[in-house]
């Protein structure tokens, strides 16, 4: 097997195995292996510990609780993405590349920064939690604190992958659409988003597969109580300080067996997102 | 083209409708067949949770029984600052059950949660159970680790939560203190009658002491739980400073053939209190059930599963002579015999700035 460089200058071979075996080693040491121990640990006796962590209520609780934030976080940043991402690429308007670094914001910031913003928002020694507290509402400690959470944490996951996409569409097809009678619904439905589904369906993907996954914001807020504001990631944690290690990497393995389906999506998509940029290159030549 | 967004768009309002769906679910609180069904939260330290596991069933029993009303306590355990934060910041616990009273003081003189005299409200300073601090090494002792002295050996591991965050690590801290000003100073009738001059100088060797022993630590988790999981589970370290009922869990845990357990000869008397929310269990109109729940802790079946689950109970003539036997003797001494108050203690040592800043570089 020869390794060609694309510009057609030949490293020494010696360079290339170097950097490959280097690459190699990392991966799987930092990357496989972890992986794969959740997996041997988790099937060690069996599915049996699968049967006995399932048997737990808070482990149902726990699931329940992560689908349910996800239901409500991915759809919410779904379709604030559309929305930033139509207005920033097919508008002209003051403050647009601060708008684009605000969206940034949840990439920029830990993730326990962003809990603790959230604390000292709607915790009772916060800005409304007194408020809050008088009406009868419950955010900090509570599943809305930790839908507000997930939501800021993977705010700009849609947005991000589809800014450049329309970026680079421009608005030629829409204005044709336009101008042969369409109204603005059916230009969107009919022509824009067609474009850019595979895009938008890349976003969606990386945006729910952190939703599952955060630990960090949500930890902050949830108060973890066991069996109501524990979430998946937070319901691992508190099997593996029980001493109930076998059950915490059965839930694990869960986590990471979506997290590796979400990877043979994005692999799947992205290959889709290149074919179609391709497609849109021959069009515009 | 068509079909496929279409597709797309049915993918999410799939979405959509399961939010609608699993948002139906919520689990309605109203009981069955006309019996109440009332809901408690206990929001404790991290070293508490098996023992209040079995200690809710035991109070739901006994509510069923006596008022006919089904009880469910939820649970919340972590770091003992980080609840109590968390409860200051909203976190409605009907009753709290912390490492230690100043967490608690500082709930009521922050907030107006509950009264600044909580601890007068349940017997024996609102403690049902104490523990004490020791050591957990590994089997056999290779290192040789008896007593507090040992922990100055050279080549030893010792691991031990961070002060900052854990209401645990604060006891470990404390008792160290404490041991060495007995030895400087000749016991604890010695540390009495020091003059200031004399407590001011075996101050000085206890800080040298703590600065040794904080050396040694390779790593400092955030709450006892974690520094069990370290010291256990990833085998780091010679010797774990923490609860005693830490380490008989830790202990029964990982089956006895591991790890063992050095009671030192002088150590300190810890005592976690509890409290009910006032302002909380108002709010949800329980404070008649938590005041109940935590006398619950000081019936007989309250002490006996406290001493099951390695608790010192505080009425020790309620328990058996086979259960009490586990509990080494160890001379205990009090925080308030060396430092006053807890208030005073958490200001010369843990807040910012204090002995523990000065004497603690990370690596």
């Amino acid at each position: 097997m020869s390794v060609e460089n694309k510009h057609g200058i030949q490293d020494p071979l010696w360079v290339q195995w170097t950097l490959i075996t280097i690459t190699i080693g990392f991966v799987a040491i930092f990357l496989a292996l972890p992986v794969a121990i959740i997996f041997a640990e988790a099937l060690k006796d069996g599915l049996k510990t699968y049967a006995i962590a399932l048997k737990d209520p808070a482990a149902w609780s726990a699931i329940h609780l992560t689908l349910l934030v996800t239901a409500i976080s991915v759809p919410v940043n779904t379709v604030f993405g559309l929305a930033a991402s139509w207005a920033i690429a097919k508008f002209e308007f003051k403050g647009k590349s601060l708008l684009l670094t605000l969206i940034d914001i949840p990439f920029a910031v830990s993730p326990v920064i962003s809990g603790f913003i959230y604390v000292l928002l709607f915790g009772l020694q916060g800005w409304f939690g007194q408020t809050l507290s008088d009406w009868g509402f419950k955010v900090i400690f509570a599943v809305p604190g930790i839908v507000l959470v997930t939501i800021f944490v993977t705010f700009p996951f849609v947005a991000r992958e589809l800014i450049p996409l329309m970026q680079e569409q421009g608005n030629d097809e829409e204005q044709a659409a336009i101008s042969l009678g369409a109204k603005g619904w059916q230009t969107f439905f009919y022509v824009t988003l067609p474009n850019i589904r595979w895009g938008l369906l890349y976003g969606v993907i990386l945006c729910n597969a952190r939703a599952m996954g955060e630990f960090g914001a949500v930890s902050v807020v949830s108060g973890s109580i066991r069996g109501k504001t524990a979430t998946l990631p937070l319901h691992v944690e508190v099997l593996y300080n029980g001493f109930n290690v076998p059950a915490a990497f059965a839930m694990a393995s869960l986590l990471a067996l979506v997290g590796l389906l979400t990877l043979a999506l994005k692999t799947y998509l992205e290959w889709k997102v290149k074919q179609q940029r391709r497609e849109l290159a021959l069009v515009n030549e | 083209m068509d079909l496929m967004w279409k597709h797309t768009f049915g993918w999410l309002s799939l979405w959509l409708v399961s939010v609608a769906l699993t948002g139906c679910d919520g689990s309605s609180q109203r009981g069955e067949g006309g019996v109440k069904k009332v809901q408690l939260l206990n929001v404790s330290y991290d070293p508490t949770r098996e023992f209040y596991q079995e200690f809710n069933e035991s109070f739901a029993a006994h509510w069923k029984a006596t008022k006919n009303e089904e009880v469910y306590v939820e649970q919340s355990h972590g770091g003992a600052g980080k609840q109590a934060r968390a409860v200051m910041d909203g976190l409605e616990a009907d009753v709290i059950t912390l490492a230690l009273g100043y967490d608690i003081d500082v709930i009521a003189e922050r907030t107006k949660l509950l009264p600044l005299d909580w601890q007068s409200k349940f017997p024996k300073n609102s403690a049902p159970y104490s523990s004490t601090i020791v050591f957990l090494v590994r089997k056999g002792n290779p290192k040789g680790i008896k007593d507090w002295a040992d922990l100055e050996k050279e080549g030893i591991e010792i691991i031990t939560p961070n002060p900052k965050t854990s209401g645990g690590a604060r006891w470990n801290y404390l008792a160290a203190w404490g041991a060495a000003l007995a030895k400087e100073l000749g016991g604890m009738e010695g540390i009495r009658k020091a003059t200031p001059e004399q407590r001011a100088a075996a101050d000085k060797k206890a800080r040298a002491f703590i600065e040794s022993i904080f050396r040694k630590v390779p790593v400092l988790d955030s709450g006892a739980r974690g520094a069990t999981n370290s010291f256990v589970q990833r085998q780091l370290g010679d010797v774990l400073l923490t609860w005693e009922n830490e380490a008989f869990l830790a202990l029964k845990e990982s089956g006895g053939d591991q790890v063992e357990v050095v009671v030192p000869k002088l150590s300190i008397l810890a005592e976690p209190p509890v409290a009910v929310v006032d302002e909380y269990a108002k709010k949800h109109g329980t404070q008649e059930i938590a005041k109940a729940y935590l006398e619950h802790l000081y019936s007989p079946q309250g002490q006996q599963l406290a001493a099951k689950h390695f608790f010192r109970p505080n009425s020790a003539e309620l328990i058996s002579t086979e259960q009490m036997a586990k509990f080494a003797e160890v001379e205990l001494f009090q925080l308030k015999d060396i430092w006053g108050s807890w208030a005073e203690a958490q200001k010369v040592h843990f807040d910012d700035g204090g002995i523990f800043d000065q004497i603690y570089q990370p690596k």
